[in-house]
């Protein structure tokens, strides 16, 4: 390829289309003028999401990765626009998300003397990215910009971020783009099962009478989901997943329990707690999945195949640790894999789900309108078949137990930093890779009050996207455990929202507010029919609880089930506050 | 006994705050932390020594550590023989009628007097920990005013561990230094 005498700006846009990126999300500023201006050059390529909040920016990459295992990027200036996205890295971070955020910074030679809208954001995003660059030299910068995307994506994937001076911007140099592969010593090989692991692996699943499948978010991005489908199928080994594992694995496959945890079915909990052999798979024993460690499934033994080998044996102490890509571990061990029974134990498994399913409130008849009903019933209304974002809190945990997703890549959501305001701009980033399947973003009242700012962003780009918020007028989660655990004292948790329907009027917004269950899907159906964003508020039941509940620390076994005629409780509750 | 891990690293600004951030983070104790330039340009080799016991605590950052990009190799070595020393400096503030008896300890501890000034010493000893201690204990008398020890470098007996320049860039199968298996840190 011949030579081309190309600014560092031009060098940026011309790295970010070579990744076969066309979209990216950004906001401009004085350190990152530069790369803007030569954006202009590289319209037909590279399309821009001017956001409203580096924030935003972030989540949109974000969500524009999780939905579609591409590298997301995004882009801000120096200072606060770095400083901005370092939530949005965090979020990246915790969940194993690709995305590239490049900043701009001062000058080289100012670099140091606090100049204005300097930050040292190299030092300051270290332990929210999976590493980052600060570019000294021109020389440098398209190997850089390569290498930051090599590392996003591979091995357990996640946040990198380029730091690239305005004065790097601005020279030029005679340019060739690096086409020789990167290869980096310092980034730890997968190794694989050895053949005494796969032996190991085989005679565990063969001794073991209550063996279970942990399905984490590895499945989803090692590809694995048929790998675990054949595992269990042959071996009749039940699977229960995390939440960022919904999805990895059909929720309707007979062998699927649901989401285990603090939230998780009481079934699944349960089952592990019971359980013989744990096989987990791309997971990482979050305390939020495990409760109390000390007695978590004290009589199992444990696999884990993990692609992260600084994850085995941090939380829980296994048995057999595999360090390894999780498809090519499970195709190493399924064709030594036995067909195997296990029936007694699944028809036990089946026993305590036909328990909790008489409890549960979705088979409860109620007036009232209920989030959970209202998860329900987008569930139905989309056919199970949406492109689901949820935000943070209490909608999050019913969209985990009611909404039933078939296919990887259709719930995003931030577990690990739990990250309040990620829906709205994760759904509008998910929204430029998904382009059939309709998207919902499910959101709280509290939630979508940190980033509602960017329905400015979805009404300028058009997204189809349709915005549920639940709004029971409280920071929901909070309340609850205000209520379980601090005696219902709910300090600073009621909030005031705005009238969300003039609000999404005031931005040229179709808007729709909820507040019974029959008009929910005709309701929906009308959304459905916008080209653009559409938002619909549903009102609901202010006290309802997440139910079952693991307090956090508890055994995870100890599970609070709704406490039956729980909704009349409520009922009574409202109408003693109303006459006082 | 403690963790001794023995580290290639890139030889670039920030690597030495990485490493530490990752331990600060992580709540990781280094007992002691030594880096300097390597027999190879463009690496630069450290020697980290932590106070933990537990096997799959210590494989936590091992790996930990290999996870970092800047990070190009580490060999833990807590188990291997090895080499290691520790280099001190320490000054004392005596009149010239304790100077024999200086002398007769610094001989005695295999140290040397380095500088001799009006009306203070500077002692130096290259040793490992439990003499450098010793040696520490028998000055103590003579009103030490200053002590600057380095911190364990470490070296392991036989094998060579190295990486040459040219493959810096290689693929990390070329590299002759495979990182840990897993189950080395299973007890």
């Amino acid at each position: 390829m011949s030579k081309r005498n190309l600014t560092g700006a031009e060098i940026i846009w011309e790295c970010i289309a070579k990744e076969g990126i066309d979209v990216v999300f950004g906001y401009p500023g004085g350190t990152i003028l530069p790369a803007y201006d030569a954006l202009d050059k590289y319209r037909d390529k590279i399309h821009h999401v001017l956001v409203r909040h580096e924030q935003g920016a972030t989540h949109m990459a974000d969500g524009y990765a999780r939905a579609s295992g591409k590298v997301g990027v995004a882009i801000a200036t120096s200072g606060p626009g770095a400083t901005n996205m370092i939530t949005g890295m965090g979020t990246a971070m915790m969940d194993s998300v690709p995305i590239v955020c490049i900043t701009g910074q001062v000058s080289s030679a100012v670099i140091g003397s606090d100049a204005f809208q300097e930050i040292d954001i190299t030092g300051a995003a270290i332990p929210v990215t999976k590493h980052n660059y600060l570019v000294l030299d021109i020389k440098d910068l398209a190997e850089t910009i390569k290498e930051a995307f090599h590392v996003a994506r591979s091995g357990r994937p996640g946040p990198v971020l380029v730091d690239i001076p305005k004065d790097i911007q601005n020279q030029s140099l005679d340019f060739i783009y690096p086409e020789r592969e990167i290869t980096l010593p310092g980034l730890v090989k997968p190794q694989g099962a050895d053949e005494l692991q796969v032996k190991r692996f085989i005679d565990l699943i063969g001794a073991a009478e209550r063996p279970i499948i942990l399905a984490g978010h590895g499945i989803i991005l090692s590809g694995a989901t048929q790998a675990v489908l054949d595992l269990a199928n042959l071996a009749h080994i039940p699977i229960g997943t995390t939440l960022l594992g919904i999805g990895g694995v059909p929720a309707s496959h007979p062998l699927v329990l649901g989401m285990m945890g603090m939230h998780g079915e009481t079934w699944v909990n349960q089952a592990i707690q019971e359980s013989d052999l744990l096989i987990a798979c791309g997971m990482r024993f979050d305390d939020r999945v495990t409760g109390k460690l000390q007695t978590y499934s004290p009589n199992s033994k444990k696999i884990h195949i993990e692609i992260d080998p600084s994850e085995i044996n941090k939380n829980i102490h296994v048995d057999l640790p595999i360090h390894g890509d999780l498809k090519t571990v499970l195709n190493q061990i399924l064709p030594l894999v036995s067909k195997k029974g296990n029936k007694s134990w699944l028809s036990k498994i089946e026993t305590w789900r036909k328990d909790s399913h008489e409890k549960d409130i979705i088979n409860q008849e109620t007036d009232m309108l209920m989030g959970a009903h209202v998860v329900r019933k987008i569930w139905e209304g989309t056919d199970g078949n949406a492109l689901v974002v949820t935000d943070v809190g209490q909608h999050q945990m019913l969209e985990a137990q009611y909404y039933e997703h078939e296919e990887p890549r259709t719930l995003l959501t931030s577990g690990g930093l739990g990250t309040m305001g990620f829906s709205l701009p994760a759904g509008i980033g998910a929204s430029f890779h998904e382009k059939d399947r309709e998207i919902w973003v499910i959101v709280g009242d509290g939630s979508f009050q940190m980033t509602m700012t960017e329905l400015g962003t979805a009404v300028q780009e058009n997204r189809n996207i349709n915005i549920a918020i639940i709004n029971n007028g409280y920071l929901g989660m909070v309340r609850q455990w205000q209520e379980m655990f601090y005696e219902a004292r709910y300090v600073e948790t009621p909030i005031l929202s705005p009238d969300y329907v003039k609000l999404a009027a005031a931005y040229g917004i179709e808007a729709f507010r909820v507040e019974s269950l029959g008009e929910v899907i005709p309701t929906m159906r009308k959304a459905q029919q916008q080209s653009g964003p559409s938002l619909i508020e549903f009102v609901v039941e202010q006290h309802d609880m997440v139910y079952p509940m693991v307090p956090a620390g508890a055994d995870l076994h100890e599970m609070i089930e709704r406490p039956p005629n729980k909704i009349n409780d409520t009922v009574d509750m409202l109408n003693k506050e109303s006459n006082k | 006994m403690k963790q001794t891990l023995i580290t290639l690293v890139e030889d670039k600004p920030g690597v030495l705050n990485r490493i530490a951030s990752l331990f600060r983070r992580r709540n990781y104790n280094i007992d002691s932390l030594v880096v300097g330039k390597s027999e190879t340009p463009g690496v630069s080799r450290m020697t980290i020594m932590t106070n933990e016991e537990d096997q799959r605590k210590r494989g936590n950052i091992y790996f930990n550590l290999l996870n970092l990009v800047n990070v190009i190799a580490v060999k833990d070595v807590s188990n291997l023989e090895c080499v290691t020393r520790e280099f001190i400096l320490i000054k004392i503030q005596s009149g010239p009628d304790q100077l024999n008896e200086v002398k007769a300890v610094v001989n005695n501890h295999g140290a040397r007097i380095v500088d001799l000034g009006k009306e203070t010493v500077i002692i130096e000893a290259t040793e490992r920990e439990k003499e450098i201690d010793a040696l520490v204990k028998a000055l103590t008398p003579f009103n030490i005013t200053e002590i600057m020890r380095t911190g364990k470098i470490a070296m392991r007996r036989g094998k060579t561990h190295k990486i040459s320049s040219d493959k810096i860039n290689a693929p990390a199968g070329e590299i002759n230094w495979q990182p840990e298996q897993i189950h080395t840190y299973h007890n």
